[in-house]
């Protein structure tokens, strides 16, 4: 051997690219280790009952509240310490205290947290529980006093307000559907009787004239009652509240809570950890469970968590056999040309898209145009009476703008698991005497849908953190459950909550932005962790397919 | 190898074929040379009598696009009997083979020209159902390509594609194809587990299984054993051997032994030209054509 190899160096080994690749991998995941960490650290101990300390200040206040933080003064460089201290209407929530201002700090086993109806949690000492119907002296301590009493002021709202609730829900919900609505329907055909030519004398017209009045006579009766209800359930709410506990707070003042607005209260400083966990527990549930309090600062998310589901569903509905069917028909069907090349660079470009974008789109084409040619041929009436019912944003267009807006995933990853399966395969089928819809159904397709299933993964979980477009066609900031317990059930026509919404409006217009910061975390964690379980299900899905139709490499 | 004659009054279409036979002196030898043989040197059509030919080829010229890939090849296929196409890699014997059966419909740019005759019936007429087409005229491919299903779907799919849904003849098909390929003693005791769990020769024998299932009368095999070992290439051989008599077979092999072992004719394709076809036995031992001798003794291809 005449010739001689030159070594190759440092740089020709390619240990550098080695230690670049796995540098950069290195980094994405710990960027992504970070952000769970941070929504993990904080969501998750939200819910834990913290102590609760008295803090003796030099200029003779004393703080009840929680430490949430505790930092170095930006401008003085002092360490500083936050109190959460609650009682929103009695001063400021969260207080900044020098930490040299702090004289004393006790933790004392009396201090009260209270989770209210009203102005969030309250800081302070029970005094005493005024209930005057509460006739037996059960227990012995404060605390469990208070437990009954509050078991006992539920009780009574169940039993005599409650009911009063129901009632009015009932007749508004009658004045709304069998009344109004008919009426409005009414007046519109009477209105287009006139139009016709008709006189105000023909005999149809008269017929409607007298309908329309017996509706409005119906109508007024049914206030009537309602008015009525409304006026007795105040009365004994009334009553109710004058059951109150009183607490003083740390500095002294007293206040006077009506049992019924109290949720829970929790004395953190003498709680066992099962304690704690329970308290956890009920938190937890309740988030899941309730319905919202006090413009979304506090409560549970029910609705939120409800929309966001509800709204995947209808999305992957409305968009997995649209995009699958394109998918098969670009990879199977479509003769390969320089149209074909452009609507797939066309296809592969709209995912691209912004989603706010879809959401204008949504609003133009979905609400205004959909909706308003459905209501106008459904809903005159209502139209006219400048009431849409679909002609307004609402979860079936937002979902729909969703789909619109995941479809090119679909379709994408669709075609792709089309041309990866060996084309071998479908030509065995072909050589047995199959035709193309045999082949592509009985065996493409199995053979494509774990595939599929990918593409439909990514879109779900796109679709499920996609706020924008939302916010223009049909998620609030609150609105119930679209779902009733009568026909027809669902109620595609309502505007929803959303999980990326709520974060959206209690993050960023919330009054006090502290208040909600713990909120803002629940809700995040909340919502990857829908994300999570869907995408996850989906896997699992998509991973049996797989073992049943993967083709191994030969 | 076998009497052809049994079959030979059943059909006219051979006393017609016979007439064709024409001998026209073969062009000289080139080494490797890639510049397409001219039509007008084309090899002589017939060199054989084939007495029942199943299949007639008449001056089959296929286009990928522009280019040419076969040029004016004709060639009968006795019936019942085990024909051999071999050549070098991409003289064309594959997309012949796809002639036969007409999988090349399914490239868009091939366009083929002259007839193809199965049973008398140009099988590129308009007229010609080509699902039934490759009923009649199975194929097993040069990969094993079983579908992701159980072995027993596998075997009944041509039968369920074509509409047969009666679990007891299912049964019986499913359980004599396997027999006949040779498979069934492997199988028997997890018929509805997934195909894909078997080995690569089983896999093969798997298709030609499902090839038989359907009763085809001809079975074009594109490289059976190309991608199997030594041991599954025997029993493909074997069954190959038992097959001879009731199928009338078409094999493509790049494997000289194999194609000595296995057919009793010979075709020899060289840059999409016909070369030689004849006995297998001739063809091994007294060619008529230089190129063809290169090629057996192995001096290029």
């Amino acid at each position: 051997m005449s010739h001689q190899r030159r070594p190759v160096g440092f740089w020709g080994q390619g240990e550098p690219l080695v230690w670049a690749t796995g540098a950069a991998l290195a980094l994405t995941l710990a960027l992504t280790g970070l952000l769970l960490l941070v929504v993990l650290a904080n969501g998750l101990t939200v819910f834990w009952p913290h102590a609760l300390v008295e803090v003796q200040l030099a200029d003779g206040r004393t703080l009840l509240g929680e430490e949430v933080d505790r930092e170095r003064d930006p401008e003085t460089d002092e360490p500083r310490v936050k109190y959460k201290t609650g009682n929103r209407e009695l001063g400021e929530p969260f207080v900044w205290v020098d930490a040299d201002q702090i004289v004393a700090t006790r933790y004392p086993d009396d201090a009260f947290k209270l989770d209210r109806v009203a102005n969030l949690n309250y800081y302070g000492y029970l005094q005493e529980v005024v209930m005057p119907g509460l006739d037996v002296a059960v227990g012995d301590t404060k605390q469990q006093r208070l437990t009954a009493a509050i078991a006992e002021a539920r009780e009574t709202y169940a039993r005599e307000v409650a009911p009063l609730v129901a009632q009015e829900a009932t007749v508004a919900r009658q004045l709304n559907d069998q009344i109004k609505y008919v009426l409005m329907e009414l007046e519109y055909r009477r209105r287009q009787y006139l139009l016709e030519g008709l006189q105000a004398d023909a005999p149809q017209v008269l017929a409607l004239d007298e309908h329309i009045e017996e509706l409005k006579k119906q109508e007024g009766r049914l206030k009537d009652t309602s008015h009525k209800w409304t006026i007795n359930r105040l009365g004994v709410e009334e009553a109710l509240r004058k059951k109150v506990a009183v607490f003083v707070d740390a500095s002294g003042r007293q206040s006077r809570i009506a049992l019924v607005d109290i949720v829970r209260f929790v004395c953190p400083n003498r709680m066992t950890v099962r304690e704690k966990v329970g308290h956890y527990m009920a938190k937890l549930w309740e988030l899941v469970s309730a319905n919202p309090r006090e413009a979304n600062q506090d409560g549970g998310l029910f609705p939120a968590i409800f929309g966001t589901v509800l709204m995947v569903f209808l999305m992957a509905i409305s968009c997995f056999p649209l995009g699958v069917l394109a998918g098969i028909y670009l990879g199977e069907y479509a003769k390969e040309g320089p149209l074909v090349r452009l609507v797939r660079i066309a296809v592969n470009n709209l995912a691209g898209i912004p989603s706010i974008v879809y959401g204008i789109f949504g609003l133009g084409f979905f609400v205004y145009i959909c909706g308003g040619y459905l209501d106008q041929v459904f809903y005159p009436a209502r139209l006219d009476a400048s009431e849409p019912v679909f002609g307004q944003p609402c979860i079936l267009w937002a979902s729909l703008t969703l789909g619109l807006l995941t479809i090119p995933v679909v379709i994408v990853s669709t075609e792709e698991a089309l041309r990866t399966i060996p084309r071998g395969v479908s030509e065995g089928s072909y050589a047995l005497g199959g035709t193309k819809l045999q082949t592509l159904w009985r065996v493409l397709l199995p053979m494509a849908s774990p595939g599929i299933m990918t593409g439909f993964i990514l879109a779900m979980a796109r679709a499920a953190g996609e706020v924008a477009p939302l916010m223009i066609t049909g998620a609030v900031k609150s609105a119930p459950v679209p779902v009733e317990g009568s026909f027809p059930y669902i109620h595609l026509e309502r505007q929803f909550m959303h999980l990326g919404f709520h974060i959206f409006d209690i993050s960023c217009k919330a009054p006090n932005v502290e208040a909600v910061k713990p909120m803002v975390y629940v809700t995040t964690l909340l919502l990857l962790a829908i994300v999570l379980t869907m995408t996850s299900l989906a896997i699992w899905l998509r991973n049996r397919m797989r073992k049943r139709f993967q083709v191994r490499a030969m | 190898m076998t009497d052809p004659s049994e079959k030979s009054m059943k059909t006219s279409v051979t006393a017609k074929s016979h007439s064709e036979a024409t001998a026209e002196a073969g062009m000289p030898w080139r080494p490797p040379t890639p510049k397409p043989p001219s039509r007008g040197a084309a090899p002589p059509r017939r060199q054989n009598d084939i007495a029942d030919p199943i299949v007639l080829a008449r001056n089959v010229d296929l286009f990928y696009g522009q280019t040419q890939a076969l040029h004016d090849i004709s060639l009968d296929f006795p019936r019942h009997e085990v024909t051999a196409l071999i050549g070098p890699s991409g003289c064309g014997k594959s997309t012949f083979l796809r002639c036969l059966n007409r999988m090349n419909d399914l490239i868009d740019s091939v366009r083929t020209t002259g007839a193809i005759e199965f049973d008398g019936e140009d099988i590129n007429d308009k007229t010609v159902d080509v699902i039934e087409l490759r009923r009649k005229v199975g194929m097993v491919f040069q990969k094993p390509t079983p579908f992701p299903k159980s072995i027993y779907e596998n075997v009944a799919y041509g039968l369920r594609i074509a509409g047969i849904r009666q679990k007891g003849v299912l049964d019986e098909v499913v359980e004599r194809s396997l027999r006949r390929a040779a498979l069934w003693e492997e199988v028997r005791e997890r018929l509805h587990e997934s195909a894909l769990g078997l080995s690569g020769g089983q896999h093969q024998r798997l298709c030609i299984a499902r090839a038989i299932a359907v009763n085809p009368e001809i079975i074009l095999m594109d490289e059976p054993c190309s991608a199997l070992d030594p041991r599954s290439t025997t029993r493909i051989e074997d069954l190959i051997g038992e097959l001879r008599g009731e199928y009338t077979i078409i094999i493509v092999t790049h494997n000289m032994q194999q194609a000595a072992r296995v057919s009793d004719w010979t075709a020899f394709l060289y840059e999409g030209v016909l070369v030689e076809f004849g006995p297998t036995n001739k063809i091994f031992t007294k060619p008529e054509k230089k190129e063809t001798e290169d090629y057996i003794t192995g001096r290029f291809g």
